[in-house]
């Protein structure tokens, strides 16, 4: 299994964001996404995942499932967490499940310890609870490529660790990361791609 | 199509636990139909004439109530776009969605509008057409709409902008769907054939309106 990106080029809002990115990852690799806010780290991400169109360039996943599309064998965990209010902790992680075709095993809270709220509407969990909630996602569905945009924004220490426990324990397993952050993640990346900004080359 | 059933499953709780579905559609149907008498005045015969026009006007406007929260909130909240990455192509996240719509607002609003023609001195010998007629019309309101949720789905405050997109779609329906509704009350027009033209309306909007919004959705995500 190997993503392969070569001469992305986005732009947004007519300002072109980034041009020219090539990586390609094999399994078990992992990039890490860097740069200055508006450097485009979400834009690469998205357009990893099919959500914007490149400008230019092309991502492929070379082994992958021909039927299936880049995204539809990633999980894309973005700004947004796609947590319903109205539903509980355990209905939002169950449709999730469902939906994208995870296995159906009954602790899909344990993983970040919200076992205790599963019977709270979601709408009352805090950000960092939300956030928890939307990460569950990448425990219970297996896919082969994740795609991870600022995943620790307002989770608390043992989160953290939690996440880093999964992210490596997906590496180890022969999946692929991209993920961006400006913080530490607190794993090792085997691969680190620097977005400049302002349509520089990187 | 398990996987379209939970889609449908979620939205229809959704609906029940957050209002705004059926609740809020059936009650601006009530207040719509029970203006009516109040400003056109208590002649019953007029009442009766137009009862079929004013139940369907008031049909329309109730769907397109609560139509820009077909994919608004799953927009916002960021799932509509983990949806797109799920398998289920995105012809068929509309139909379902859709399908929830209709099962929280199109199908109870021509239940009850038999119930609501008592306002406006419906003759019982067209309870039976009023509801056959929006039971057919009312899936193509929903899925018009949906093409016109999809379109403004990105807009903020896009109701009223959906509203002029749409309501001129919804011409046909109202045409053939007051037709046949009227023809116990009015004459001379027979009922099966404006009943036949609006099952065939609804019949290709369902197929052909999810492909007009997936494309409109798709647009959203580039």
């Amino acid at each position: 299994m190997r993503l392969v990106a070569e001469g992305l080029a986005c732009s947004r809002g007519g300002r072109v964001v980034f041009r020219d990115v090539s990586f390609a990852l094999g399994a078990g690799d992992s990039l890490l996404l860097t740069g200055p806010n508006g450097a485009g780290k979400t834009s690469l991400l998205r357009l990893v995942a099919g959500l914007v169109e490149a400008m230019a360039g092309t991502v492929r996943l070379e082994g992958g499932d021909a039927e299936l599309t880049v995204g539809q064998h990633a999980h894309f965990i973005g700004h947004l967490d796609a947590v319903k209010g109205a539903l509980t902790a355990a209905e939002n992680v169950d449709f999730w499940r469902a939906y994208l075709g995870g296995a159906g095993s009954g602790d899909a809270l344990d993983a970040f310890g919200l076992a205790d709220l599963a019977d709270i509407p979601a709408g009352f969990l805090s950000a960092g609870q939300k956030r928890r909630l939307a990460l569950c996602r990448l425990a219970v569905v297996p896919r082969v490529l994740w795609l991870l945009d600022e995943p620790s924004v307002s989770l608390d220490a043992q989160s953290r660790d939690t996440l880093a426990a999964l992210v490596s324990g997906h590496v180890a397993g022969g999946g692929i990361v991209v993920a961006s952050t400006h913080g530490d993640l607190g794993v090792p990346f085997t691969s680190t791609l620097a977005l400049a900004g302002r349509g520089a080359n990187p | 199509m398990t996987l379209v059933w939970a889609l449908i499953r979620r939205d229809l709780v959704l609906a029940m636990r957050q209002g705004g579905g059926a609740g809020m559609a059936l009650g601006f149907f009530l207040v719509v139909v029970v203006m009516l008498p109040l400003g056109l005045g208590p002649d019953q015969a007029m009442l009766t004439r137009i009862a079929p026009g004013a139940l369907w006007v008031a049909l329309l406007l109730s769907v397109l109530l609560s139509t820009d929260r077909i994919f608004q909130a799953d927009y916002e909240d960021g799932a509509l776009e983990v949806m797109l990455l799920g398998p289920v192509p995105a012809e068929l996240i509309v139909v379902a969605k859709t399908a929830a719509h209709w099962l929280t607002t199109g199908l109870p609003l021509a239940l009850a509008a038999p119930l609501l023609g008592i306002f406006l001195n419906l003759p019982a010998d067209a309870f039976a057409p009023v509801v056959a007629t929006t039971l057919i019309g009312s899936p193509a309101l929903s899925f018009l709409g949906a093409v016109g949720a999809a379109i403004t789905v990105g807009v903020r405050r896009g109701g009223l902008l959906l509203s002029i997109l749409v309501l001129p779609l919804y011409v046909p329906v109202l045409i053939f769907g007051v037709s046949a509704a009227g023809a116990a009350i009015t004459g001379p027009v027979s009922f099966g054939t404006p009943a036949l033209i609006l099952a065939a309306l609804s019949l290709a909007s369902i197929v052909l309106c999810p492909l007009a919004a997936a494309a409109a959705l798709r647009v959203h995500f580039r």
